[in-house]
């Protein structure tokens, strides 16, 4: 491998990076604060490309303002989602809202293949945002760049958010005992709606940048990148967001190195992924970063 | 200042509360004692809008706060602190401290009174910013309390303060009560140790099986042989 395949395998590692680690947040976030892993967090990828997809090709809007929108429609849809399916069942026994995660899943992406067709559509990739950036010798997207300072912003972001504001200290306060944080005259919906709102933003700002990177779209695209995100997630140690990030980066890096070092095991690209889960939970059953729970009898 | 009339409550299948009246009225300390399962604990429940009682009703200053949602009910100035201290093991203590205060917008006053429970509890004020969870049972009941008070709550309702702690620690967290009630609190405590709370107390009411079988001062019931045969451990 040449340097210039190597620098360019490492930008490809940390753009992917970038977003499993977006959206590994929502993940992480959402278990977090109510014990449930939100299937349908996948799909929201979906939902926030289709309405950028739209919002560009078929309503004529520049793209920055269909990609607002996109990102404002999939926080409402991640919202409601939460009102609808989950929040009756909140004092349910948990697999409950687990199946009611995994029937939202599926009908999203069922009423994405009837609303929206089967067929995968190219996903417009506006020049302000896209472009050849030749360095030296060698050249690549602009992507390579955009990617990752929007993640770190965002990232730096809800950093901030989980431990400076008092919204912050409120999640984690609801995540470990929703109880006694009504006692304080926290309202734990309007925490977890907050939650909600978070991850399902960054879930569409992943999205979209995923298009961008990769611009093909089809009603079950958030399938597997969902899949590879719930990983990553449960890799730093699911319910820790600097635990989702890690993980995000580490299984990215992974990735991409896998098939730039051994392009003849680039057909098990997708295993690795669980490979690498499998490792970290055998030595670390809490994920990279995760808590040692200690069930209190 | 707060009035239950009748109330009764259902939980998880039981019949808990059957029928209960009771007064705390301001500036004062009142004590529920009972053995375990005799309704303390989902009164207090039932004050703070944890549990939807089925009957009676709950007026606190004049204003029925009967079936209000938890989190008006502690903005209206009523406080809780739970069994078992529940603190956010998570969190430091100073952001324990700043949940206490969570409903309250006036920025100068909260620093205030931070500033106030750690002159009430020094040793806080040296674990500021560890992580609750590593605290002491001690020092984790003296941040429940703090917590409670950064609510500037009128009437602090204390469910076991002294529980699974040492003999001193027992005697250090009654003068605490003690304090904070003679800084003007309104106090409603339930307690196992029934001598200690009873010879605090201005008044208290005997809880057995979801009914009050007997009320009176607390010096006086501290006095009442049944009483003292029940609870005290005293022939």
């Amino acid at each position: 491998m040449t340097l210039e395949t190597f620098l360019q395998n490492i930008a490809n590692g940390i753009s992917l990076g970038s977003l499993y680690a977006l959206i590994a947040i929502g993940y992480t976030m959402v278990y977090g604060i109510i014990r449930l892993i939100n299937f349908a967090h996948a799909d929201l990828l979906m939902v926030a490309s289709y309405a950028a997809f739209y919002g560009i090709l078929v309503f004529a809007l520049p793209w920055w303002v269909s990609f607002l929108l996109a990102i404002v429609i999939t926080t409402i849809l991640g919202i409601s989602i939460e009102k609808i399916a989950y929040r009756p069942l909140r004092d349910a026994p948990r697999i409950s809202a687990l199946i009611s995660a995994i029937g939202v899943s599926f009908l999203l992406e069922n009423l994405g293949i009837v609303l929206l067709g089967a067929r995968p559509k190219p996903f417009p990739r506006p020049e302000e945002v896209v472009w050849n950036i030749h360095l030296g010798g060698i050249s690549f997207l602009s992507l390579a760049i955009i990617i990752p300072v929007i993640t770190l912003v965002l990232l730096i972001a809800v950093n901030l958010i989980v431990n400076k504001t008092n919204v912050g200290i409120a999640m984690r306060a609801v995540s470990r005992d929703f109880e006694t944080a009504s006692l304080m005259a926290v309202d734990v919906n309007k925490v977890v709606v907050t939650t909600f709102a978070v991850g399902s933003g960054l879930a569409a700002v992943g999205g979209i940048m995923w298009s961008l990177q990769y611009p093909q779209i089809d009603p079950l695209m958030g399938v597997f990148p969902g899949l590879k995100c719930f990983i990553a997630a449960v890799m730093g140690g699911i319910g820790s967001v600097p635990g989702a990030m890690i993980g995000g980066f580490i299984l990215g890096m992974g990735e991409v190195m896998l098939v730039g070092l051994m392009p003849e095991l680039s057909g098990y690209r997708d295993a690795f992924a669980f490979v690498v889960l499998i490792l970290i939970l055998l030595f670390k059953p809490g994920g990279i970063l995760g808590e040692h729970v200690v069930e209190k009898v | 200042m707060l009035k239950i009339e009748n109330l009764e409550v259902y939980y998880g299948g039981i019949h808990a509360l059957k029928g209960i009246t009771l007064e705390v009225p301001e500036n004062k300390i009142v004590t529920l004692v009972g053995a375990n399962g005799a309704g303390k604990s989902t009164t207090l429940r039932a004050i703070s809008g944890l549990v939807s009682p089925s009957a009676g009703r709950i007026t606190f200053k004049g204003e029925d706060i009967t079936g209000k949602k938890t989190v008006d009910i502690v903005k209206g100035g009523i406080t809780l602190i739970p069994e078992g201290r529940r603190i956010f093991a998570n969190l430091t203590v100073l952001e324990n401290l700043k949940m206490g205060a969570y409903a309250r917008k006036d920025k100068e006053e909260i620093k205030k009174d931070m500033g106030k429970i750690f002159e009430l509890f020094p040793r806080l004020k040296e674990r500021e910013w560890q992580q609750a969870g590593t605290l002491s049972g001690g020092e984790q009941q003296m941040l429940a309390i703090g917590r409670a008070l950064m609510s500037r709550p009128q009437l602090l309702m204390m469910d076991e303060p002294s529980l699974g702690l040492a003999p001193l620690l027992v005697k250090e967290v009654f003068n605490i009560i003690q304090d904070i009630y003679n800084q003007g609190m309104t106090i409603l405590l339930i307690e196992q140790n029934a001598a200690a709370a009873l010879q605090i107390a201005d008044y208290g009411y005997v809880l057995e099986t979801g009914r009050i079988v007997l009320e009176g001062p607390g010096k006086e019931l501290a006095d009442n042989d049944e009483v003292r045969r029940a609870y005290l451990g005293k022939a």
